[in-house]
């Protein structure tokens, strides 16, 4: 008995030893910068045959460095990225695509490196790029493209998708289109064109003449198909129009006006608001059988809907509580409950692709906001304010949003302009989209190259 | 009667001259030890730098020993002590002389010394670090000294056409050394603080072994607060990261004394290639960068053995405000 008290003594003490001088030191890092990554993009090298060739069929000095540079744009605009400075470069591009020289580049404090080559095969572009950690000193990415000459604008975007999707954990958002509604000529006489640009302003084109009022055009999610309002022959009803072909038809046969019109997730329906008689509420039509359907029958204005990215809920607003607020419903119209219970007037709710949030417009106290909540109405925070803004159009990932301003041009408040602006989900990184002229009612597309 | 009124009055006056004559030197003992000294004796000599002058000794020592070793290579420490102490004898000044040589150059020899230390820590040519780490060896293991030095001297045959030639092409290398000045400088206002551990813990040896109460296992809230502070800066975290999803990870690491790393190990590594699980990849990898960033990380100067494997759990949950 004694020995076995021994045995179990002497057990317990060496356990507690044992337990002691092996326990491991743990300490939790719950807090980080939020600083934008250092990374440094060398311009893609090429050989003399294809410079030749480039210089021939583009008119393009250095397409390597051309295409670089779509991609350091794309990164800084981001506001993740801190592209840097082509001059502090000490490797030569051929070379470092071959095997960067880490010490030399983590010398200049870049964390990520990106190389590439563009040389022609067979008469079309193929370029070549590597993404590199500096720091582990090991390659994270390598891929190829091949393409016509005249696409390597959008190379340097779906690169920028790989970068982005790779370093940050979500999917990119640059290689994607931007519909909008140009503007030109005084407030009161306004000429409005459908116009589509690639999201970094380059490459608009005009859709639309510009002969009848043009609003709200949305894209399709799954396809380069557009839904938008148009006054033609003064009747303001949805079409759809084919970017492609060009081909554009009515939406439906209302006897009245259909406006806010925009995609089902799956592309297969249009939701929108139809008015008639001082009421308005919300209809889908299937694009297939084109059969319409009534969602919400109430007295009150019901308008901007906005489907959740299942398809299962719809989201929109309207003034049944007396003021214009954001409301959610079943896709097929029941459970019809409000979400918006701050102060002021609330009002274009768009779902964001993620799902988790919505994008609205507030108006208070006088101030547009552009803001985001919960699905529930819950977390409602206002990303920027000012003096008339409104639209918000996700990106393809959820995190960046895109709406218009318009801003008094001159001290007496005389003249004015719309541009379009985006902002990061957080509140930061608002950035001025450059477009040819005055633009308003922007709305993303999806990725292209999905 | 009398008796009584004698012996009353006999203690009383007894009492009375106690109070006199005691009272005061009780009342000056604690005048004597006044606690808030100490205080101020620490933040002067943290202004002042007097608290290198024990230090400078050992200091001066070392480089004597040093310069004796590069002049003569053989001859022993304890013979030339001798002969300073002669010296110091025989003239009164040269002894105020050597005093204040002593003190003087007590910053600059240091400086040098750290400059050698931190550079080893920081990239350098490498023919530069084996010569370092060859004179390290050599402080560290004197009975392989000979065989050493015989290596040295290879090595510095073997360098003398190099030296020549990295002199030429390493423009950079000026870079590298302008650049590491602040960095000096830095490490001299951390060596100093080093310097106080050491003599502290020195002084707390015997009570900190003898507490049995202090958990050995883990750093104090000031160790760990330094090490946090260091990493929460280096840290980018993603700002894709799913953060419905669990963003932790932990990585375990094998360090040196001088906090650089040996190695680094995913715990959860079988994350990484799963599906859906993508956002953990991008999360590990930016933790990972953040170690390679921070590194040398600010560990504690002694207690390497407690510390030597450390577990560092990144969550960015609170960050992404999940």
């Amino acid at each position: 008995m004694k020995i076995i008290k021994f045995l179990t003594f002497i057990c317990i003490f060496f356990l507690s030893i044992t337990s002691n001088s092996f326990s491991l030191i743990e300490v939790d890092i719950t807090r980080g910068n939020l600083n934008p990554l250092p990374v440094a993009v060398s311009p893609l090298s090429q050989n003399n045959e294809s410079k030749k060739i480039f210089k021939n069929q583009l008119n393009l000095e250095d397409l390597g460095l051309e295409i670089s540079k779509v991609i350091e744009n794309n990164l800084k605009k981001s506001g993740l990225f801190n592209p840097l400075s082509r001059d502090a470069f000490l490797q030569k591009p051929d070379i470092a695509h071959l095997k960067p020289r880490f010490e030399d580049w983590s010398l200049i404090k870049a964390q990520a490196l990106i190389t590439g080559k563009v040389l022609i095969e067979n008469d079309r572009l193929k370029v070549e790029f590597r993404l590199w950690d500096v720091l582990a000193a090991r390659e994270m990415l390598a891929l190829a493209f091949t393409t016509v000459p005249s696409n390597w604008r959008r190379v340097g975007h779906i690169i920028t998708d790989k970068v982005y999707e790779r370093l940050t954990g979500e999917k990119g958002y640059f290689d994607t289109r931007i519909i909008y509604v140009s503007e030109e000529g005084p407030k009161t006489q306004r000429v409005k064109k459908l116009a589509i640009m690639d999201q970094d302003g380059f490459n608009t084109k005009y859709l639309t003449l510009g002969n009848e009022l043009v609003l709200t055009p949305r894209f399709n999610p799954t396809n380069q198909m557009v839904t938008y309002l148009s006054y033609f022959r003064n009747l303001p009803r949805v079409y759809l129009l084919d970017i492609e072909t060009g081909v554009q038809e009515v939406v439906g046969d209302f006897p009245g006006m259909t406006f806010a019109p925009r995609f089902s997730p799956d592309g297969k329906k249009i939701i929108m608001s139809f008015a008639k008689d001082g009421n308005s509420d919300i209809y889908t039509m299937d694009l297939e059988n084109r059969i319409v359907e009534r969602i919400t029958n109430h007295p009150s204005i019901d308008t901007s809907p906005s489907y959740s990215p299942d398809g299962k809920y719809i989201t929109f607003n309207s003034d049944r509580s007396g003021y214009q607020q954001i409301y959610l419903m079943k896709s097929d119209g029941s459970n019809v409950k409000r979400i918006s219970f701050g102060n002021g007037i609330y009002g274009t709710p768009v779902w964001s692709p993620r799902g988790d949030l919505i994008a609205f417009t507030k108006l208070h106290k006088g101030k547009f906001y552009i803001g985001v909540m919960r699905t529930d109405g819950k977390g409602e925070r206002l990303l920027t304010e000012n003096f008339y803004q409104e639209a918000p159009s996700w990106a393809p990932n959820g995190r960046v949003i895109i709406f218009y301003r318009e801003t008094k041009t001159d001290k007496k408040g005389e003249g004015f302009s719309a541009k379009l602006w985006s902002i990061d989900l957080t509140g930061y990184n608002e950035r001025l989209v450059e477009t040819e002229t005055d633009a308003s009612d922007p709305s993303w597309s999806s990725l292209l190259s999905n | 009667m009398y008796k009584s009124l004698f012996i009353s009055s006999g203690f009383h006056i007894g009492i009375i001259m106690l109070s006199i004559f005691t009272l005061p030197f009780i009342a000056k003992k604690p005048i004597d030890v006044p606690p808030l000294v100490s205080v101020e004796l620490i933040e002067i000599g943290k202004l002042t730098n007097i608290p290198f002058a024990p230090k400078a000794k050992k200091i001066i020592e070392k480089v004597k020993k040093k310069n004796e070793k590069l002049v003569s290579g053989q001859a022993p420490p304890k013979k030339i002590k001798k002969e300073k102490n002669k010296k110091v004898n025989i003239d009164k000044n040269n002894k105020i002389k050597e005093l204040a040589s002593k003190k003087m150059p007590t910053p600059e020899n240091k400086i040098k010394k750290i400059k050698k230390e931190k550079i080893e820590s920081v990239a350098l040519p490498d023919k530069k670090k084996e010569k370092i780490q060859l004179k390290e060896e050599k402080m560290q293991k004197p009975s392989k000294e000979i065989k050493k030095e015989n290596k040295l001297k290879k090595n510095v045959e073997q360098l003398k056409p190099n030296v020549e030639d990295l002199k030429v092409k390493q423009v950079s290398e000026f870079e590298k050394k302008e650049l590491f000045d602040p960095n000096n400088i830095a490490a001299l206002i951390d060596k100093s603080k080093e310097d106080f551990g050491e003599t502290n813990k020195k002084l707390n040896k015997i009570t900190q072994s003898q507490d049995t109460s202090m958990d050995s296992s883990k750093l104090t809230l000031s160790e760990e607060d330094a090490l946090k502070a260091q990493i929460f800066g280096c840290w980018s975290i993603p700002l894709g990261l799913p953060y419905n999803e669990d963003l932790l990870v932990r990585i375990k690491l094998k360090l040196k004394p001088d906090g650089t790393l040996i190695k680094t190990e995913i715990l959860d590594h079988a994350r990484m290639n799963m599906p859906g699980q993508g956002f953990f990849k991008v999360l590990a990898e930016s933790a990972l960068r953040a170690i390679q960033l921070c590194q040398p990380l600010k560990v504690p100067t002694s207690g390497y053995e407690r510390w030597k494997d450390l577990q560092l759990n990144f969550d960015a949950r609170e960050m992404l405000g999940g």
